[in-house]
């Protein structure tokens, strides 16, 4: 019985901004359309195609010596590049969003920049480099060191890739908080660190989980940069993404799909996450603004 | 009757917005809607301008009934509590919307409303801004901008919501007598919605306070200030002293001068005006020593307590009347009641 | 460098930040361009001027321009319904328009191929009813791109549809505007510019991707060949120097796109005065 709950109310009954209904049931009905012949469908084939012919097949072809072998590589890389973007992004979020200098906004559009390259040239580019005709090509064979065509060359460019995610996540929403609490923190006499892990983390957690979980999702799920490097060898370089593209190419459906369905629930599974986070998210910037 | 509403609820949920509201507003008048935010001043507004609809009850504009007229057959020009000008469009495109916008007959042709427009910003002063964004403006000159957007169309009737709730206020000073002095010239029937009691009593030629969703007095602002309806209203229009005669005031108020012989309710409402103190004298018995006095530029307000009483009462005199009276903080004083309002 | 300011850590943080950029991005991209520069510009443009590589720019761009139109045309529904109007599940088909995010490109290959092919569900459904074929034909290519730039049209617009102060149509119709007025006249311009950098920046993603489209394309040079693919195959027959000057180009083209994409949007801000 108060004016919040009055013009909460207000908020959702405004008279003039009621579109006439059937303008609104055409558009719910556009949009479920869309949604689900492009959206909901697919997730359903990956099921359909995994579990075509029945759950043994389906067990069968996750539990193939080459695709655990996929499995394991794509754990394997994601377990080392997430921490790396992660460490790199939190330093540049620090660097940018709580200091001033010359050439930032340069840094900023750079650090965007893998987002707008193919990830076709995210491979290519490495190849020119650690490739036999490349720079570093004679180099390496000499030292016999193998990057191309093995899992360090698979890890650069997914490193490449993912380069942005964390950062991106993290500078927009370290400058909205601003520093304030910060510099209070340092005025009490914490130490830099202590300023970081005490004030700083716990107002961007759920940003900076989001960003590890989508970057996390894109280590994992890395098709065309990681094609390009990666030379297809089964058992050795074929991470999950590539296993099922051999499969699906062999026109082992299953097998394929059952791969797919893998990365498919990861995908699910990082959507989960992300809805509660941004949820979460919200509920601290209420609570701020209320408190 | 310019605007008259009859029997209008509003519920939203289990809340009540409205409860049975009528309403008439002759032709010409300036009148406030005031009250305490969530009285449902703002929510009548929108009624009458059929930005919502009522669960109940009838709107009529000029004797005819609109009730289910959409806004835009309504005629009404309305201004926004943050103005709500078109940001992608000047200062200008602005102004001349309500005159594009009408079907093509009726449309008037590009030179009369270039004309038309440069009037009303002429009209508002700020024809030398008409090529400008919203986000160029400042608060009072959005609002000017506003008001001459809802001008454009010739409402019979203009309502604004909020006039000056979103400016500074030095800025809402001076647009308040520049509103008065337009609506003087343009002779318009407008209501305003308003919290503040000051802004209202200083405007508007009639004055309708609100409280939970019902009209608790409408009247001209002496009419409200010098005879209030209720105990509401007298505590919401300008300052008053509170008495309660159930909790042993009884005795001081009448050795103020003021007779509770034959009361005529429990509650006792006295203006700070209404009060006036001398100095006792030196042997005097008197119940009421001086605390304390603030400079509220022309008055003083001097601030006295009662023998064994926490509570303060407030009395107001000017500068002059003050100071003749030689009072140090811990006088006792003598007080007398001019004239009080009683409620039950 | 860094304005006086208490805050500690400047140096290792913009040390660390500066070196993993050199190494992660710059060098492997400058070797590219240093690459292209082995070539002589005669050589360079005898590369690109190709027909066979004309042609995949021609269906790269073309596709990528047509399914981020579409996509746009249908975010801005979606992002309208989503906004506006409540309905049952709305919150899971919300969290659903990030999937192209976050399902890998291979997967989304593969799904599409099978729903789209001549025998898949849909596929077939319009096989039947019309004779068109989708998958494996450039109309396969602009699926899979409409599928991938949905989420960039609906995540620009919906923000700014969210943060639209409806008080400006209360404003629109009390003056006499009709629904499609306002719309037309207030609405639409306020939205059109995120809508358009939507539209912009799927068409920049469509015109690099490869995983969701190689398996719904077909492949045939000339007819369904996308630039990355060109490049995969130029690649694997050791033409370092083909597949260089071509991604080069591309890259320079996404460059000038995200330009645009940048300059629209400060125009835009100019224009209403914002700046």
């Amino acid at each position: 019985m108060n004016a919040i709950s009055a013009t909460s109310f207000l908020a959702s009954k405004k008279l003039t901004l009621s579109d006439p209904d059937w303008v609104r049931y055409a558009l719910i009905i556009a949009t479920l359309g869309v949604i689900g012949l492009f959206l909901v469908l697919p997730l359903l084939t990956v099921l359909i195609e995994a579990f075509a012919k029945g759950w043994s097949a389906y067990s069968a072809s996750l539990t193939h010596p080459d695709a655990l072998a996929a499995m394991r590589l794509t754990l394997l890389v994601a377990v080392v590049t997430v921490p790396l973007t992660t460490v790199f992004g939190v330093s540049a979020a620090w660097a940018i969003a709580r200091f001033d200098f010359r050439g930032k906004s340069l840094l900023i559009t750079l650090i965007d920049l893998p987002f707008s390259v193919s990830p076709v040239i995210a491979g290519l580019i490495y190849v020119l480099i650690f490739g036999a005709q490349g720079w570093l090509g004679p180099w390496v064979s000499e030292h016999d060191i193998k990057i191309l065509f093995a899992v360090p060359g698979i890890i650069l460019a997914t490193l490449f890739v993912t380069f942005p995610f964390v950062a991106r996540e993290l500078i927009p929403l370290m400058q909205e908080i601003g520093h304030e609490e910060e510099e209070a923190a340092l005025s009490l006499g914490a130490s830099g660190w202590q300023t970081f892990f005490k004030v700083t983390m716990p107002n961007v957690k759920w940003g900076l989980l989001n960003g590890v979980l989508l970057c996390n999702a894109r280590a994992m799920g890395e098709f065309g940069a990681v094609s390009v490097v990666s030379g297809h060898i089964r058992g050795l370089t074929n991470t999950l993404p590539l296993h099922i593209e051999v499969s699906y190419n062999e026109y082992d459906f299953v097998g394929s799909f059952a791969g797919a369905s893998i990365l498919a629930a990861l995908a699910v599974v990082t959507l989960v996450f992300k809805t509660v986070l941004e949820w979460k998210q919200n509920q601290d910037k209420r609570l701020k603004a209320k408190g | 009757m310019s605007i008259s509403v009859n029997n209008i609820s509003k519920h939203f949920g289990a809340f009540t917005a409205l409860d049975n509201i009528s309403l008439d507003i002759p032709e010409g008048e300036l009148v406030a809607l005031l009250g305490p935010s969530g009285c449902g001043k703002t929510t009548l507004l929108r009624i009458i301008a059929g930005l919502e609809q009522a669960d109940q009850g009838d709107v009529f504009l000029k004797g005819d009934k609109v009730t289910d007229q959409p806004v835009k057959n309504r005629q009404i020009g309305f201004v926004f509590q943050h103005y709500a000008l078109f940001r992608h469009m000047t200062v200008f495109e602005n102004v001349a919307f309500g005159l594009r916008v009408k079907p093509r007959r009726e449309r008037l042709g590009e030179a009369i409303i270039r004309k038309k427009v440069h009037d009303l910003l002429s009209l508002v002063q700020l024809d030398w801004l008409h090529d400008r964004y919203p986000d160029q403006l400042s608060g009072g000159q959005r609002q000017r901008i506003a008001l001459a957007r809802a001008l454009a169309v010739e409402p019979s009737v203009l309502l604004l919501d909020e006039p000056f709730g979103a400016l500074d206020a030095s800025v809402r000073k001076d647009l308040r007598q520049w509103l008065r002095n337009l609506h003087h010239d343009l002779n318009v029937t407008s209501i305003f919605v308003t919290h503040d009691q000051e802004e209202a009593m200083e405007v508007a030629s009639q004055v309708v306070v609100l409280n939970h969703g019902r009209i608790e007095q409408q009247g001209s602002p002496s009419d409200i200030y010098d005879h209030p309806a209720n105990a509401f209203v007298s505590r919401f229009i300008g300052q008053t002293n509170v008495f309660d005669l159930d909790e042993q005031d009884n005795d001081w108020l009448q050795t103020a001068g003021l007779s509770t012989a034959h009361q005529k309710g429990k509650i006792v409402h006295v203006r700070p005006h209404d009060i006036v103190i001398e100095k006792s004298s030196a042997n005097s018995d008197a119940f009421v020593t001086l605390k304390d006095w603030q400079h509220l530029g022309s008055l003083i307000r001097v601030e006295l307590v009662k023998n064994g009483s926490a509570a303060s009462v407030y009395a107001e005199m000017p500068n002059d009347q003050f100071k003749r009276l030689h009072l140090n903080k811990g006088d006792k004083v003598d007080l007398r009641i001019r004239h009080a309002h009683w409620f039950h | 460098m860094a304005q006086s300011n208490i805050m500690p850590g400047f140096r290792p943080a913009i040390s660390f930040t500066l070196v993993y950029l050199v190494l992660i991005v710059l060098i492997p991209l400058s070797a590219m361009l240093l690459k292209t520069f082995q070539l002589s510009l005669d050589e360079y443009w005898a590369i690109l001027t190709n027909p066979r590589v004309q042609a995949s720019f021609r269906i790269s761009f073309g596709a990528a321009l047509i399914a981020a139109v579409v996509a746009g045309v249908f975010g801005f529904i979606i992002a309208w319904s989503l906004v506006r109007y409540s309905f049952p599940g709305k919150r899971v088909f919300d969290a659903l328009i990030d999937l192209p995010f976050a399902l890998p490109t291979a997967v989304a290959g593969i799904v599409l191929a099978t729903i789209y092919e001549p025998r898949g569900w849909i596929g077939k459904l319009v096989m039947d009813s019309t004779g068109i074929q989708i998958a494996y034909k450039p109309l396969g290519i602009t699926f899979a791109l409409i599928f991938i730039g949905l989420p960039f049209v609906v995540r620009t617009i919906e923000p700014v549809l969210q943060e639209f102060d409806t008080a400006m149509e209360e404003a629109a119709a009390s003056l006499g505007a009709t629904r499609l007025q306002t719309f037309i006249k207030v609405i639409l311009p306020n939205i059109l510019p995120a809508t358009i950098t939507g539209i912009a920046l799927a068409f920049a993603r469509g015109v690099g991707e490869y995983g969701s489209v190689i398996f719904i394309a077909g492949n045939m040079p000339y007819i369904s060949e996308i630039v990355p693919l060109l490049i995969i195959t130029k690649l694997e027959q050791y033409d370092y120097a083909g597949a260089t000057a071509i991604g080069l180009t591309m890259l320079i083209l996404s460059f000038l796109l995200l330009l645009l994409i940048n300059g629209l949007q400060w125009w835009v801000r100019r224009r209403s005065g914002q700046l």
